[in-house]
This record gives structure tokens, sequence and C-alpha cells, in this order.
């Protein structure tokens, strides 16, 4: 299974990706996501993430074809 | 409803006036229009801010403001709601955020179109990089709470 994983702003530019394909098996949260993804980064305090563009815990398991997005605080308006 | 994502400098009350004219279903009917206008500043936490650049995610800041105009529908008699947001290169002056909500009476009005700009600021996916005079960058770390 394979879930597309996207990044912006400010976390976009520290990790300097825009995003990944991660492949997996069996059951995966969004949290885990994140280590598979990034096994040499912690994720920033306080960072954001959706699922599908929606928003959800790092504890939401994500299925196969999902797209994962992790982002910081969002500052429009 | 609508929700507009502009890449360019868009004229507000233009943009009212265009969506009024149009929404023939709510003429009228409506008694009140709250309009909110967002500018960009020339200053922030004590330096002087020279241009922006405005990211977003482009299919989720579509869903969640839609989300948030039915929020306010779903709480208040909102007759129609114009959202637009602009993003990219952004100068001082330029307007970033229009929220305009037609009802039929005062209270609704303002009402709504705070809920809508608050929820904005807090859930929408946009993120500001600010380009100071000293030629460095920054991006914004949060959004303040506009009701404190």
């Amino acid at each position: 299974m394979s879930v597309k994983v996207r990044y912006f702003a400010s976390l976009k530019e520290s990790i300097g990706r825009s995003e990944d394909k991660l492949l997996f098996t069996g059951v995966i949260t969004v949290g885990q996501v994140w280590c598979q993804a990034n096994p040499d980064k912690t994720l920033p305090v306080n960072s954001l993430a959706a699922v599908n563009m929606d928003y959800v815990g790092l504890d939401s398991v994500v299925n196969d074809g999902d797209e994962v997005a992790f982002f910081p605080p969002v500052t429009g308006g | 409803m609508n929700i507009k994502i502009c890449d360019s400098a868009f004229d507000p009350w233009q943009e009212v006036q265009t969506y009024q004219d149009a929404a023939k279903a709510i003429s009228g009917k409506f008694g009140a229009t709250s309009i909110f206008v967002g500018t960009m500043r020339d200053f922030n936490q004590g330096e002087e801010v020279k241009g922006m650049t405005l990211e977003h995610y482009p299919g989720m800041t579509e869903k969640q403001l839609g989300k948030i105009v039915i929020e306010a529908m779903e709480k208040w008699p909102v007759l129609d709601a114009l959202v637009v947001h602009r993003v990219g290169d952004i100068l001082p002056d330029q307007p970033i955020v229009l929220v305009a909500v037609w009802t039929s009476h005062r209270g609704d009005a303002f009402d709504a179109s705070r809920y809508i700009m608050e929820a904005l600021k807090a859930r929408a996916p946009f993120w500001k990089k600010e380009l100071l005079d000293s030629q460095t960058e920054r991006w914004l770390v949060k959004n303040t709470d506009g009701y404190l």
C-alpha cells in the first residue's frame, strides 16, 4: 500500500522536500507516516496534520491511496 | 456561497458588487451586508515589511473554507456569503482577504462574518512569509486570536 505525503511552508523548507511517496504494509498511523518518511527528524511541536485535506490527529490511521499532509500552524487572513 | 483563491491583486469592493448583482436569489431578501477586508500592512512585530508571499494548500484551502461557511450558515440565517483570499506575492496596501455576508438583519451579518473570519484565521491552510526591509525573510509563526 502507499500514501502520498505532502509538506508545506516552513516545514517543507526545513526538510527540503515538498512531497514523498511512502510504501507500507499493515496498519499505520499519521504519526508513523511522519517517522517513516523522516526517520532523522522529529515532527516539530505545534505541527498540524491532515488526511485527504481534513485535519486529523497523529494517531489517526491512514489507508491505501490517502494523501497525508504535515504543516506548521496556519497564518492566513 | 462562493470561495475564491486569487493569485493576483483583487478589488474587494468590485468583488462584492459583482457578486451581489449576480445573486438574484437574494434580491429583495437581504437587509444587511457585512464586509470584512484584510489588507497587508507595511509593518509587523516592530519591523518594516516590504512584501509578503502567501502559500496555501490547494484543494484543502477550498475544502476548509467551504466547511467554515457552511458552519456559519448553520449557526445564523445567512442568505449568501463570499470569501476571497489572495495567494502569491503581495505588497503593502493590497487586500489579502474579503469576507462578505448577506443576511436579513444586521446582527446575524456581523456575527456570521466574524465567525467566518476568525475560523479562517485558525483553520484555513495559508502561510505567510514576510520580506523585511533588510532583504531577510521570515515565516509568521502563528495568528493571534481575534477575540482577545
